[in-house]
């Protein structure tokens, strides 16, 4: 789950990362009636999961509450777009806050590395909107340490990260404070990354986190009933919305743009259909994968979630059965193609591994004969699909 | 020979009483697999439906069993306990089958639990062909033989083992490592140790987007086994960048974990990269055929 700015905050606030003084708005006079009451200069920052923002125009300054009511208006309006949001995503809500005098602007980061299997902090004193080209032009700039978990958090780290990063003295009396806290944020929620960019330092001498981002790991939200309510925020993805409505995990389908629809069992599985359905010189419309020992009613969920994409044309259904059995994967498959309720589309199925043959003497005693391999699978539903027609 | 798992390895099931537990343990026992009993607090001094004794803690299952394996089915949030108490123990090797742990639990017992090794999570587990099954694969499509099959998907496994098996080509253990970002046992970990088996000839490995595993795979080839015939394949290259597929680890993002980047460096150590699970048996066949020439 991926928080918004505002939301990264307040868990810096309980943590003790200091942030800038700020008022989360959800519209144009709210954000004004803010301002009257708090003369000074303030930054409007659009609230929304996608990066980029700043370079976007999401970011305005206003000194008044008279300036600040149009532009609030103008960023309420306001889609971001980046590269890996084409679509772009509609302005949530707008974080006002303290507009900081700035000295320099670090980055500091932590997050799950796969390969050392720690957590491993990484900083630059080239923090700011560019820190991805800094990592491709000048790697040597950012400076990275892998925490042994058994050992955790220790002060020599923190002055070890600072020295070799080069950051500024005025951050050395902070930074092990903030390194700490960020820390024990990040094992204390599961967080999969807590970023702070830019790490700030101002002209007097003051250290804030001027923003966050925050993502934590799903599997461990249920330690977590206190964010709940965010996770209704978090980014309005309908393929995770449909896969968790029947019963799959968020991250077991994605809607793509093929025409022939996909299910098997396991993730390595369901990529292999989709690769063996390109092989054939068709396009998946989906990837769905049921998990593993799935049931007979969540098959029959899940051939509605595909079948419920007008585009698909043909359905391959590749079973290869390990947790997963066969008669239960029959009986869903019989199941959805009984009565009218279920849109029909050409089916191929392929069904194999544990309680095969009970299956497929489910699916003979329905009159469908499985193929035999993925790939005549991956075949006859690509032909199924082209001579359909449009 | 083989790695990590022989006839004479006695397993253990934490979860033996489960719907899940309950179901592959019949089905292990009926591959052979040297069972000696389960755990499920509560249950101790009954027996379980396969009709081994169960038992409440591991300790009192490791002390009066000698087991030395275990594989785990229980569910999420206690998952981690589980894995701390077969440690605690004195268990060997633990299985963890279990999908949906979180990361830091793992993060946590990976980092704490020195002289187990850790198969998982997330994964389908182990088998030496016709020795012993320690997982939930369907054991009648493997075969023994000589070659090793290292993947992180457990279905897609079975695929390609199924096609291996019929082209002749038998296997001396099959590790399903997992599909989660953190996992207690890498391709590197297996690799090194298929280095050392005598019996295991050739090698196949299974890999997918995301991570870094792969290229770390390629490099461990290019050092310590380049007189070995080793095909690889990488799930997931028609996917779209950026989208979440099923397991956590198998998203591109960046340039990291790119199907290219794995390509990439499994073709710098000569390790040809099959376009689909059905053409692996046939470029085995020909790596095999070049070692035998020469």
């Amino acid at each position: 789950m991926k928080l918004m700015e505002y939301q990264g905050k307040e868990l810096f606030k309980k943590a003790g990362i200091p942030v800038p003084n700020s008022a989360h708005a959800a519209t144009a006079a709210d954000v004004a009636a803010f301002i009257r009451a708090n003369p000074g200069s303030w930054v409007l920052k659009s609230q929304v999961f996608v990066g980029g923002r700043g370079k976007a125009g999401g970011i305005k300054f206003a000194d008044t509450a008279e300036a600040a009511t149009p532009i609030a208006e103008t960023l309420l309006r306001l889609v971001i777009k980046n590269n890996q949001a084409p679509e772009g995503e509609a302005v949530r809500s707008i974080l006002v806050e303290e507009k900081l005098d700035i000295a320099s602007e670090a980055y500091l980061a932590i997050m799950l590395d796969r390969a050392t299997k720690r957590p491993v902090f990484i900083v630059s004193a080239q923090g700011g909107m560019d820190i991805e080209e800094v990592s491709e032009k000048h790697p040597e700039a950012i400076v990275k340490y892998a925490v042994d978990p058994a050992v955790g958090f220790q002060p020599f780290i923190a002055r070890d990260l600072a020295f070799a990063a080069n950051l500024p003295t005025g951050y050395h009396k902070a930074f092990p404070k903030i390194a700490q806290a960020l820390y024990e944020l990040f094992f204390s929620y599961g967080a999969n990354l807590v970023e702070i960019n830019p790490l700030v330092l101002t002209k007097d001498g003051r250290v804030f986190a001027s923003d966050a981002k925050v993502e934590l790991d799903d599997n461990g939200l249920f330690k977590h009933p206190e964010l709940a309510a965010w996770k209704n925020d978090s980014p309005g993805n309908d393929d995770e919305a449909a896969a968790v409505a029947i019963g799959l995990g968020m991250s077991n389908y994605a809607k793509l743009d093929g025409d022939i629809g996909v299910i098997a069992n396991g993730a390595g599985l369901g990529m292999g259909t989709m690769d063996a359905i390109r092989n054939a010189h068709g396009v998946a419309a989906n990837f769905l994968d049921i998990g593993g020992g799935a049931q007979a009613a969540l098959v029959k969920k899940s051939y509605a979630l595909v079948v419920s994409n007008p585009k698909v044309k043909a359905l391959f259904i590749n079973i290869f059965g390990g947790i997963t059995r066969g008669d239960q994967v029959a009986l869903g498959i019989v199941e959805a193609l009984k009565g009218d309720d279920l849109r029909k589309v050409p089916l191929v199925v392929r069904l194999t591994g544990t309680n095969e043959k009970e299956g497929r003497a489910i699916l003979a005693e329905a009159g469908m004969h499985p193929v035999e391999t993925m790939d005549e699978g991956a075949a006859r539903a690509v032909a199924f699909a082209k001579s359909s027609g449009t | 020979m083989s790695i990590y798992l022989d006839k004479q390895s006695k397993v253990i099931v934490q979860g033996i009483t489960g719907r899940e537990g309950a179901f592959h343990t019949a089905r292990m026992l009926a591959y052979g697999t040297n069972i000696v009993g389960g755990v499920t607090p509560g249950k101790g001094g009954t027996t379980a439906e396969s009709g081994k004794p169960v038992f409440n803690t591991v300790r009192e299952a490791v002390q009066a069993t000698g087991a030395t394996h275990s594989i785990i089915f229980v569910p999420p949030p206690f998952a981690a306990d589980a894995l701390y108490e077969a440690h605690a123990a004195g268990i060997k090797l633990a299985v963890c089958i279990t999908e949906g742990i979180p990361a830091h639990d793992m993060l946590k017992v990976v980092a704490t639990t020195p002289g187990m090794r850790i198969i998982g999570p997330n994964c389908p587990g182990l088998i030496t062909p016709g020795e012993s099954l320690v997982g939930i694969m369907p054991g009648h499509v493997f075969t023994p033989g000589s070659v090793g099959v290292i993947s992180r998907s457990g279905t897609l496994t079975y695929e390609i083992v199924d096609m291996l098996s019929r082209a002749g080509l038998g296997q001396s253990t099959c590790v399903g490592i997992g599909g989660d970002p953190i996992i207690g046992t890498t391709f590197v970990d297996c690799l090194r140790a298929f280095s050392q088996d005598e019996k295991t000839k050739a090698i196949v490995l299974c890999g997918e987007i995301g991570g870094s595993d792969e290229e770390d795979a390629a490099a461990f080839i290019g050092e310590h086994l380049r007189n070995t015939p080793v095909v690889a394949f990488i799930g997931g290259r028609s996917a779209p960048a950026g989208k979440r597929l099923g397991h956590a680890g198998a998203i591109i993002s960046g340039n990291t974990g790119t199907p290219e980047s794995k390509v990439k460096a499994f073709q710098a150590v000569h390790v040809p990269v099959a376009d689909k699970p059905s053409d692996i048996a046939a470029l085995l066949k020909q790596r095999l055929e070049l070692v035998g020439a020469r």
